[in-house]
């Protein structure tokens, strides 16, 4: 897309509402090296998002936003559910689809982009609930991953449906009470990163969004792998500090005490050998770096 | 059947589609007045008398006239502007607030500075605006909100739809290019020194 098409036309500049002038000025539209350290300098979401105050979906939105690689040349698909709230908001083009659909709709659209774009690259990238994901949409979740769709999967697990109030999902773990499954879970969290692995997602990653720098290098190799080998999943911990009975400001040591060792939310990488290659191309001088400590 | 004229509101929580009730597009150089085809000179002078006769004439420019994504959306702009110019030295109430975004916004729009198309009924009750025009508003965004707007306003609405009208406007144009608008701002020129409004 040219970056023309995302100026304003002088003659209505000053009516526009600050949030969108800053959306342009302040956006990082093909800046080289865009992650998340833009976050607070740049404008990726319209201001007062609808999430609850501190809720962890926030500042895990913002992340990706800023570290898509290309957003200018990017479609995100969202499903219903507390992320979908934020969607109206954020300045990357993006297709709302029916609860469950959206790694169908996704499959889709990728294809289409392919088609009507062959010599750009156009990423295509789903952002959904875990309800959403591995519950009611498991089905065209699955069948995109065993169909080799070339575009990223990123599942906010809040470990149950929020926006509807507290209902159990796949994610949530065992034996966990909501204010809607008074009975408690009753069995384990569905491992979905295992069955990414074995359902052809070429990297997969599990972790919290506590660690920013570590969210961009999983947005940003997921999408790359994406775009040249095949599908890649990411399960980011954005705690429902509603839900879960948490104060505002809980949040980030919510998502601290859930990644440590043998924890739910232990830090969990798979790449696949096809991925792997690929990636060394693509981050050649990491590699020599990484090489030379390993050497050492 | 009685003849359904599409008049300024409130009409009701949920008014008619003015095409469910027989009232059909016009063909190009024709125009709407309430329902019914006339030439497009005439509903020129009737959406000028319009403007003029109103306390708080406002432009709304949506997204295909906000964003520079081409060079007629660009010159289309520098028209709405003169056009608004024209408007505002009439009467210095005269508004033009934009329709940046047709998704609907939470918590709230601020009606003061912004029209969003789920509830435009806002940004009129707030600016008591009594005469609008839609300008580059996408075709099934500005009926839905035109018709919210005859629900349950009692602002007179006036289309400048780039492609074959909008029946549920009291007033259409189609085909709006940037020298249309300027025929509309000419017109406007016209009857004020006249003073036949
Ligand atoms: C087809 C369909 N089924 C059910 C619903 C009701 N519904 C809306 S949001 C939601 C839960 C969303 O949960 P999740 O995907 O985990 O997202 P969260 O709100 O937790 O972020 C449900 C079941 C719906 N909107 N559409
Ligand atoms: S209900 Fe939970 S997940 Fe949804 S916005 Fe509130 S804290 Fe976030």
């Amino acid at each position: 897309m040219s970056k023309e098409k995302i100026k304003i036309n002088q003659e209505f500049y000053d009516i526009m509402p600050l949030e969108y002038r800053e959306l342009v000025e302040e956006g990082t539209y093909g800046k080289e090296n865009r992650g998340w350290k833009d976050v607070g300098e740049s404008k990726e979401l319209i201001e007062e998002h609808s999430l609850c105050a501190g809720c962890p979906e926030s500042i895990a939105f913002r992340y990706v936003l800023a570290c898509l690689p290309a957003p200018e040349d990017t479609i995100m698909v969202g499903s219903t559910g507390c992320t979908s709230l934020v969607f109206p908001h954020v300045a990357v083009h993006n297709i709302h689809s029916l609860f469950g659909n959206q790694n169908a709709v996704a499959s889709g659209l990728k294809r289409a982009l392919s088609f009507r774009f062959p010599d750009k690259i156009k990423d295509v990238v789903v952002l959904a609930g875990d309800g959403a994901t591995v519950d009611i949409g498991l089905d065209m979740t699955l069948q995109s991953w065993f169909r080799q769709e070339k575009f990223t999967t990123i599942c906010f697990d809040n470990e149950l449906y929020a926006n509807t109030g507290g209902q159990s999902s796949g994610l949530m773990q065992k034996g966990f009470v909501a204010k809607m499954a008074p009975a408690g879970k009753k069995f384990d969290k569905v491992p979905l990163p295992e069955i990414a692995k074995s359902s052809g997602c070429h990297y997969v990653v599990k972790m919290t969004v506590s660690k920013p720098n570590r969210v961009e290098k999983a947005i940003r190799e997921a999408i790359l792998v994406a775009r040249e080998i095949g599908p890649t999943y990411i399960q980011l911990y954005t705690p429902c500090i509603l839900e879960i009975g948490k104060q505002m400001m809980e949040g980030l040591q919510e998502m601290r005490d859930s990644e440590g060792p043998n924890k739910r939310f232990e830090f969990e990488e798979y790449v696949s050998d096809e991925a792997r290659a690929y990636l060394d191309t693509v981050n050649p001088k990491k590699k020599k770096r990484k090489k030379a400590i390993v050497t050492k | 059947m009685s003849k359904y004229s599409v008049l300024k509101g409130p009409e009701a929580f949920l008014p008619p589609a003015a095409a469910c009730e027989g009232v059909v597009l016009p063909d190009p150089g024709q125009g709407l007045i309430q329902g019914d085809i006339v030439q497009e000179t005439l509903a020129m002078e009737e959406a000028a008398r319009k403007f003029l006769s109103a306390k708080n004439p406002t432009l709304f420019p949506g997204p295909l006239v906000l964003w520079n994504w081409n060079e007629t959306a660009a010159r289309k702009a520098a028209a709405i502007k003169r056009l608004y110019d024209v408007l505002k030295s009439h009467n210095s109430n005269a508004l033009h607030i934009p329709m940046p975004d047709y998704r609907p916004k939470y918590p709230k729009i601020d009606p003061a500075i912004e029209i969003n198309p789920n509830h435009p009924n806002l940004t009129i009750w707030y600016n008591k605006i009594d005469v609008c025009m839609f300008v580059g508003v996408h075709c099934h965004m500005a009926n839905l909100s035109l018709k919210i707007i005859r629900g349950g306003t009692d602002c007179y609405t006036i289309a400048m739809c780039a492609q074959a009208g909008h029946e549920d406007a009291m007033i259409t144009f189609r085909d709006a290019t940037p020298e249309k608008i300027d025929i509309l701002t000419n017109t406007v020129e016209r009857l004020k020194a006249s003073g036949d409004y």
